[in-house]
């Protein structure tokens, strides 16, 4: 009633105009200039970086915290940040307490987090490889080659000198020689198309997929139980020493492509206007595969292959703060830790006791956001406008 | 001071494209680039700004090897407005034309006064200013391709390198694009479709032919009957233009079929 009566003698006032410039916004197809210069129709320019950061971080920090906390045994933040302030200080107590946050949940969170951050920035990074917004890490053989790699180690013990790095050396191995090949595949053409190395990519995958089923077909039936539970994904075996490797080659691989961060917003363009643009493309396009593959390798060797994050943490991201590489490389750090942190928390207390497979929280997560992002921009997945 | 092409070929996937051309662009002038489809205009621009390596031949700017500098050093003379395309990531106005200063900056610099002063007159130089905040993928064609001008203004060259920059626009946009890089003063080799257009605009042209410069010369001496037929292998009527006196062309339909479809009462041609 009130509002109908409120209603009325506003449209009366102005007649069409208060709903529809909105409404025009969201559905702004080529306007003319003249149509848009109302103001109102007007885009504001992006959120300040920082916010943004400030606000992934506290996102993060509350996403650990949640995710130390909850389990089997649940620890109040308080509790959590208690322990991890006394083994900081260098006199950690003896307490069950601290027994589940230092040894069991803080090195799970950190690598999950890390993992979430390095498979984010992958994903980001290939999708500008590739100039396609629906790429993903592992789109270019990157799973399925550490597949390959690490079911051999589990399998029939290759690598067994290294002891407990055999996995993830044999892993890293399998995705930048999968990586290599695509790369190499598609060189031989005169040209490095985007679609020819999708078509690579998908291909080299299902060769590569198929190698790792004969080694499971060949292996004996209770490794392949293990191998089966790592290729869907897992942080279930984290322990400090996983950390180090992942962790250093997040931060080397970040800062390689935080100062490449405008040649990659050039290359974003596409090869050819990036070239105009006095970027060596040949030789970007050939360190950003390593990058990659480097990163994701090193996330795949410590967690198996977890779907959905490098496609969709990057899109999430682009969506708030836009595709300048200088911006999307270090926020999408911090969500896709965030991301991975709270899907983990998912993947081990929904059914607990016992445990989901990562993959398939982040599938059930991922698989519906990114439909209501295509649905939401269209022109970002090669419909024009 | 001069751009020169000399002696250049270029292979693609071991395929000549490009045999041998000497093509001059002396400073401050506006040179045309024409040619049927597949006649190597694009490949030659893009061995300019080094997508293709040459197989033969150099590229000199003002004397220096122009493939040997470093790419940044290159890219801060020449730039490039390329057919209009569509970029698959969400960039708005101001954060395209601010990629245009890439070549300025090295590894973590970040945008400073001058880059962000050099950006806005460049989208005021093109009549952007109101599309500033706008997403580049939601403007016309037009408005796209008036937005890479600005990219390239904001690379600060002194040359500038189009490539079928008018391709997919409609007669306003296409007129507009050129009249707006002819008044900039700059250095233009200028890959062009449209030969009356080019005779407007183009202080010289030169005509490709399967990879190979066939003749080259002021658009009036060029742009003829014989050149079109012989370069293209179409009939067309070569007219003045009555304002400028360039050459315009008019097209012809083949006289055989004109006839069928006007009829048998149709006049002579020229009654």
């Amino acid at each position: 009633m009130r509002q109908g009566g409120r209603q009325v003698p506003a449209t009366a006032a102005s007649p069409p105009e208060l709903a529809p410039p909105a409404a025009n916004l969201e559905a702004s197809g080529p306007l003319d200039p003249a149509s848009t210069a109302g103001g109102s129709g007007r885009r504001r320019d992006r959120l300040p970086l920082w916010v943004v950061l400030v606000a992934c971080a506290v996102l993060l920090v509350v996403a650990m915290t949640l995710g130390i906390g909850i389990g089997s045994v649940s620890l109040s933040p308080r509790a959590v940040w208690q322990v991890i302030a006394d083994h900081l200080a260098g006199h950690p107590k003896n307490t069950v307490a601290d027994a589940i946050v230092w040894e069991i949940r803080l090195p799970r969170v950190l690598l999950a987090a890390v993992v979430g951050a390095a498979l984010t920035t992958a994903g980001t990074v290939v999708q500008v490889l590739v100039r396609n917004a629906l790429a993903d890490p592992f789109l270019l053989g990157i799973s399925s080659g550490a597949s390959v790699g690490a079911t051999a180690v589990l399998l029939f013990g290759a690598f067994a000198s290294l002891g407990i790095w055999a996995v993830s050396f044999g892993s890293v191995l399998g995705a930048l020689g999968a990586m290599a090949a695509v790369f190499l595949v598609s060189r031989s053409r005169h040209q490095l198309a985007p679609t020819q190395l999708i078509l690579v990519g998908v291909v080299l995958s299902a060769l590569f997929e198929s190698v790792t089923s004969f080694l499971i077909f060949r292996g004996n039936p209770q490794a392949t139980q293990s191998v089966l539970f790592w290729l869907l994904g897992s942080f279930g075996n984290a322990n400090w020493a996983q950390l180090p490797i992942p962790a250093v080659a997040l931060v080397v691989a970040m800062v390689y492509l935080l100062a490449q961060a405008r040649p990659l917003n050039a290359f974003a363009m596409g090869a050819e206007p990036a070239a105009s643009l006095g970027v060596d493309v040949h030789r970007l396009r050939r360190n950003l595969f390593v990058v990659t593959s480097l990163m994701a390798g090193v996330a795949v060797a410590v967690s198996g292959v977890i779907g959905f994050v490098g496609l969709v943490v990057p899109h999430i991201v682009r969506l708030i703060v836009g595709s300048d590489h200088r911006r999307v490389l270090p926020v999408g750090v911090l969500f896709g830790a965030s991301f991975m942190v709270f899907g983990d928390l998912l993947a081990r207390t929904i059914v607990a006791p016992q445990e989901m497979p990562i993959g398939v929280i982040t599938a059930f997560i991922g698989a519906p956001t990114l439909i209501v992002l295509i649905r939401r921009r269209p022109y970002l997945y090669g419909a024009t406008q | 001071m001069s751009l020169d092409l000399i002696g250049l070929s270029v292979d693609i996937g071991g395929r000549p494209i490009v045999k041998d051309i000497d093509i001059s662009v002396p400073d401050g002038r506006f040179v045309g680039l024409l040619g049927p489809n597949g006649s190597g205009k694009s490949t030659i621009l893009k061995a300019i700004y080094r997508v293709h390596r040459p197989a033969a031949g150099r590229v000199l700017l003002d004397g220096a090897d122009l493939l040997s500098m470093p790419h940044k050093a290159s890219a801060r003379r020449i730039a490039v407005v390329a057919q209009e395309s569509t970029v698959e990531f969400d960039f708005t106005v101001l954060e395209m034309v601010m990629i245009g200063r890439t070549p300025h900056k090295r590894a973590f610099d970040r945008d400073d006064e001058t880059d962000r002063s050099i950006v806005a007159e460049a989208i005021e130089r093109v009549g952007c200013e109101r599309l500033a905040y706008r997403s580049f993928n939601t403007l016309s064609g037009g408005e796209k391709q008036r937005v890479l001008i600005a990219r390239a203004i904001a690379q600060g060259a002194d040359h500038l390198i189009l490539d079928e920059p008018t391709n997919h626009l409609d007669i306003r946009y296409q007129i507009e694009v050129l009249e707006l890089v002819a008044g900039f003063g700059m250095t233009i080799l200028a890959a062009l479709h449209d030969l009356s257009l080019a005779a407007l605009f183009c202080d010289t042209v030169c005509v490709l032919s399967d990879g190979v410069v066939v003749t080259s010369g002021p658009p009036k001496a060029v742009i003829t009957v014989e050149m079109v037929r012989h370069a293209y292998g179409a009939d067309v009527l070569v007219v003045e233009h009555p304002e400028t006196g360039t050459p315009h062309l008019i097209p012809r339909r083949s006289p055989r079929e004109g006839a069928a479809l006007t009829g048998p009462k149709a006049p002579g041609p020229k009654a």
